[in-house]
């Protein structure tokens, strides 16, 4: 399954490590009380701290301090009861201070893990290095006049959790599986929205090419500020391809800050001026360090929800669920969640292949998000009992569910309003079958002769003449005893 | 009348105002004309008259309620231009910040006005307080009171001088500083008042406009040591917006001045006799000690092992902290912007006309000092040198109460003089900057005139967060002292 590119000299694989910017949820920026709601007028939330006006300081939000340390143990990482915010010097027009507060020397989180299942069935841990907080930018718009730039403020000053994985990941698959896990587990603690269409993850991905079984790393590029999972995917791909010609045609690789270009497939550097800076990080003179005590860090992991790893391995073993199944399920928090509305009390693995299958192809199809779903995990729910009560059979619950899906209704009145209750009544169907069997000779002839098919035909006629009611255990049983005469 | 208005202590004023001697106004009006009457002195950058008025009839209006807020109600004083001002231009003394108004107060102007306080105007200074002579103000320089017997024109030090200079010719009755390696003390010293900087993190940063934000100190300049304690107690206490503002209740400053000193053990640092100390200020330090041993004091010699390298640390430290500070002056939002034709070239138009000449030297120091590779041999190493000048003092506190030292090495010298070479310009912190780079608290009492006929200072130095010990022992100096010599340009115009 290993991603290889076959070059004119031999296979080659890819080496990634990822960096994600992760928008922490806060109703508060990191350093000032303004708002961090998305998509507001331009510059309208905007503190005087944000704004870098003179002899204003920055606060710590201690809530952010909070999000970042759930993170962490959600990352099953170290958390640093000790660290530093660090100033990066750089001028641009949309930092309003002349630096970012970030943390280099000492992150609030150090080492971890992040598990990604691999689809032959296989799992593999993705290491992090660190996680550190820093602030985020404004915004420049060079596209609203021919002369001028503007400046939207709003974003100043949010805080994000940059997410430093190791280079851990050997394919465009793996990066995806890995952002799409990420995304997950911020989703799980409520850390981050994960809307990357939002900007509100964003990732940098460190790609390097070597020979399959070659040891140590070579030359890596920086593909920055992707903001799709797709593209982050597609950027490995083309750029992996890249140095591997540039490899083979008797090239070298830089180390370099590239741009993807979706558009066109291809990636190109940036200038050197857009990030060939000095950046003269030393700690922030205005904060003091977070020191943190192993209490606080113990109640919040504490307060942890159940994750996807956890919840996966409690499907498998409470629902007996496959563990593709449970994968699934577990990926998005609200689908486990509706999964367990449904399963609970009832056949699980037929709640899992119901919504695996059945909801997800309608969601899909209509571009919905589970929490949208038409049909609700009550709904189902009771769905899932009209079939084990015999109220209706197993085809005529898909006719329901599609019925649910388009007017949201509960299964039992549409049952009741469209008449689809099961036939179970063995005289109504007898009577059905002796019709049958009295006016149809020759497929009876087949049977007996050992043509078993026949017997499709007959349940075929059978459900026909009740418009799908009948109860298919009951058809299938009288229908063989008088076969055989 | 009006001379007289003018010449009262803050404490005599308060008492005056109380017993109705005088109102608010009649005291702001008298400090308004003296004002007007010393513009050649330079000490204010902006004036505000109106304010003033509007301040002093209100404190008028509240003693008449019988709601006066304490003995700084009603009292005429001075804002250092570092301070931001709610609707009244702040500039640093810089180009750069021109037409800045800020839409809010400082903290500790806030409070001062919150106690009463009537602000007469926004004091000039070194630009973005860089400076120890007040000659680096884009506002031009401001003029020491006194002359000397040279009667030249000498700078009142820096980087307070205005606050320091209208102190001293009577046209406030006290006014803010900011110290960050001895701007409220060397002024004061070279002016012939006292100022103290607390100890780092008894009054809140919020609203100053920061220079070195480890360094940074806002303090009280005024003619007495009392007068001091009178004005620090409002301007202290924690702020929620200041992080580095600590969360220690603020004693009744006032209280301290006027008990004794007793059985206090007060150290002498043996490193602080330097060469270059001029044979007055030797002997004038001298004498302090032995105002203190007559007073009760014991007087211990201690030793501050790396008070030689304090300079170097703070010239370290403080421009690094200085040029990622200064980085927010960029044309972008306020104050000054020359155009470019790229947002680079905007910059460097902006930021190399705006800034002046010693604010740029320090940008420069503090950006090679902070680059990569140069990084670990000056910042990180000077803040290890930093850590064991601190240890310096903690030691030397272990054994006693306060430290007395001189506060600067010399008088105040001309206009002009030392401004061609930064490093002689810089000495004149010497005695400051170990203080500073340690946090701990330091008051400059006029303790002499010395042979020139210029004041001369004493500094104290106290434990971190005993600023009482420090106005305590300082006051006994200054009772010594009785040092009552009035600047040439009050008796002489």
């Amino acid at each position: 399954m290993a991603y290889v590119i076959e070059g004119e000299t031999g296979k080659w694989e890819v080496v990634c490590g990822l960096e994600v910017h992760a928008q922490v949820v806060s109703q508060a920026k990191l350093f000032s009380g303004s708002s961090t709601a998305f998509g507001a007028e331009p510059n309208t939330q905007v503190s005087l701290v944000d704004a870098a006006m003179p002899g204003m300081l920055p606060v710590i939000n201690a809530y952010c301090i909070e999000q970042a340390v759930r993170t962490g143990l959600g990352l099953k990482a170290k958390i640093n009861l000790f660290s530093v915010f660090d100033r990066k010097n750089y001028f641009y027009a949309d930092l309003p201070q002349g630096y970012q507060i970030s943390q280099l020397y000492h992150p609030i989180v150090g080492e971890g893990a992040v598990t990604i299942d691999l689809p032959d069935g296989t799992s593999k841990d993705i290491g992090i290095e660190r996680l550190h907080m820093e602030q985020d930018a404004g915004k420049s718009m060079h596209d609203q006049d021919p002369r001028r730039s503007f400046i939207d403020l709003n974003r100043s000053g949010v805080c994000l959790m940059e997410i430093v994985g190791k280079p851990d990941i050997r394919s465009p698959e793996e990066a995806g599986l890995y952002l799409r896990k990420l995304r997950s587990i911020f989703r799980y603690l409520g850390t981050c929205d994960g809307n990357m269409e939002e900007g509100s993850m964003r990732a940098d991905v460190n790609v390097s090419v070597r020979k399959v079984g070659e040891q140590g790393y070579r030359t890596r590029a920086e593909l920055k500020n992707l903001n799709s999972v797709r593209f982050v995917m597609q950027a490995i791909e083309v750029e992996a391809n890249r140095q591997v010609d540039l490899y083979e045609s008797g090239g070298t690789v830089v180390q370099e800050t590239r741009l993807f270009d979706s558009a066109r497939g291809e990636t190109r550097p940036m200038r050197r001026k857009e990030f060939a800076h000095d950046y003269r990080y030393f700690p922030d003179p205005d904060l003091l360090p977070v020191e943190l005590t192993q209490e606080y860090v113990e109640k919040i992991r504490c307060g942890l929800p159940e994750l996807p790893d956890e919840k996966k391995e409690r499907f498998i073993a409470e629902f007996g669920l496959t563990p593709y199944d449970a994968g699934v399920l577990v990926a998005s928090k609200r689908a486990s969640e509706y999964f367990e509305t449904v399963a609970r009390g009832r056949d699980p693995k037929q709640a899992a292949s119901w919504i695996t299958t059945t909801l997800y192809a309608v969601l899909n199809d209509k571009g919905l998000e589970i929490d949208q779903s038409p049909v609700s995990a009550e709904n189902l729910g009771r769905l899932l009992d009209l079939i084990a009560d015999g109220t209706i059979s197993n085809r005529l619950a898909k006719d329901v569910f599609f019925l649910m899906v388009d007017t949201g209704k509960d299964p039992a009145a549409i049952v009741e309003e469209k008449g689809m209750r099961q036939v179970s009544d063995t005289g109504a169907i007898e009577k059905i079958i002796d019709d049958l069997i009295a006016g149809n000779a020759k497929q009876v002839e087949q049977f007996r002769a050992g043509n078993e098919k026949v017997k499709g035909w007959f349940v075929g006629q059978i459900m026909r003449a009740t418009q799908g009611k009948a109860n298919p255990a009951v058809v299938n049983e009288l229908l063989v005893t008088k076969l055989k005469g | 009348m009006t001379t007289d208005l003018t010449r009262m202590t803050i404490a005599e004023a308060a008492a005056g105002l109380g017993r109705g001697d005088f109102s608010a106004l009649e005291l702001t009006e008298a400090h308004i004309a003296a004002i007007e009457k010393a513009r050649a002195l330079n000490c204010f950058i902006t004036e505000t008259p109106d304010i003033a008025r509007e301040r002093a009839r209100a404190s008028d209006g509240r003693r008449a309620k019988g709601e006066t807020r304490g003995p700084l109600d009603g009292i005429p004083i001075a804002v250092k231009d570092l301070f931001c001002t709610e609707g009244v231009l702040t500039t640093a003394a810089s180009h750069i910040l021109d037409g800045f108004k800020p839409p809010y107060e400082s903290t500790v102007s806030a409070k001062l006005r919150d106690a009463g306080a009537v602000m007469l105007g926004k004091a000039n200074l070194d630009q973005f307080a860089m400076g120890s002579s007040n000659t680096t103000s884009h506002y031009g320089p401001v003029k020491n009171p006194w002359r000397g017997s040279a009667g030249k024109d000498l700078v009142p030090g820096g980087s307070s001088g205005g606050s320091a200079a209208a102190v001293a010719a009577r046209i406030v009755m006290g006014a803010t500083g900011t110290d960050t390696g001895g701007s409220i003390r060397q002024p004061a010293a070279f002016c012939g008042i006292a100022g103290i900087k607390p100890t780092y993190g008894r009054c809140s940063r919020w609203g100053i406009v920061a220079f070195a934000s480890s360094l940074d100190q806002a303090g009280p300049m005024a003619r007495t040591v009392r007068d001091c304690a009178l004005m620090l107690t409002p301007m202290c206490g924690h702020d929620p917006r200041d992080s580095t503002s600590a969360p220690i209740e603020t004693p009744d400053f006032a209280a301290a001045p006027g008990g004794s000193v007793k059985g206090l053990k007060i150290g002498i640092p043996a490193e602080y006799r330097m060469d270059g100390m001029s044979g007055e200020i030797a002997a004038l330090w001298e004498q302090g000690a032995q105002w203190l041993r007559e007073a009760g004091a014991e007087i211990v010699e201690v030793s501050l092992p790396h008070t030689r390298y304090a300079l170097a640390t703070y010239y370290i430290i403080a421009p690094a902290e200085a040029s990622s500070n200064l980085a927010r002056y960029d044309g972008v939002r306020y104050g000054l912007r020359v155009p470019g034709e790229s947002l680079d070239e905007m910059y460097e138009n902006t930021r190399g006309q705006g800034f002046g000449a010693e604010v740029r030297r320090r940008i420069l120091i503090g950006t090679y000092v902070l680059s990569a590779g140069y990084y670990d041999a000056y910042y990180k190493k000077a803040q290890r040198v930093r850590a064991l000048i601190a240890r310096d003092f903690e030691k030397a506190f272990e054994a006693v109460d306060a430290l007395l030292t001189p506060t600067a090495p010399t008088p105040a010298f001309g206009i002009g003089e030392k401004s061609d070479d930064p490093i002689t310009m810089y000495l004149n912190d010497v005695f400051t900057v170990p203080t500073s780079l340690a946090g701990l608290p330091g008051l400059s009492v006029p303790a002499g005139l010395g042979a020139q006929g210029l004041p001369l200072g004493l500094q104290v130095i106290g434990r971190p967060f005993d600023e009482e010990t420090v106005l305590r022992v300082g006051e006994v100096l200054e009772q010594a002292a009785g040092f009552s010599a009035l600047p040439e340009f009050v008796t002489e115009g």
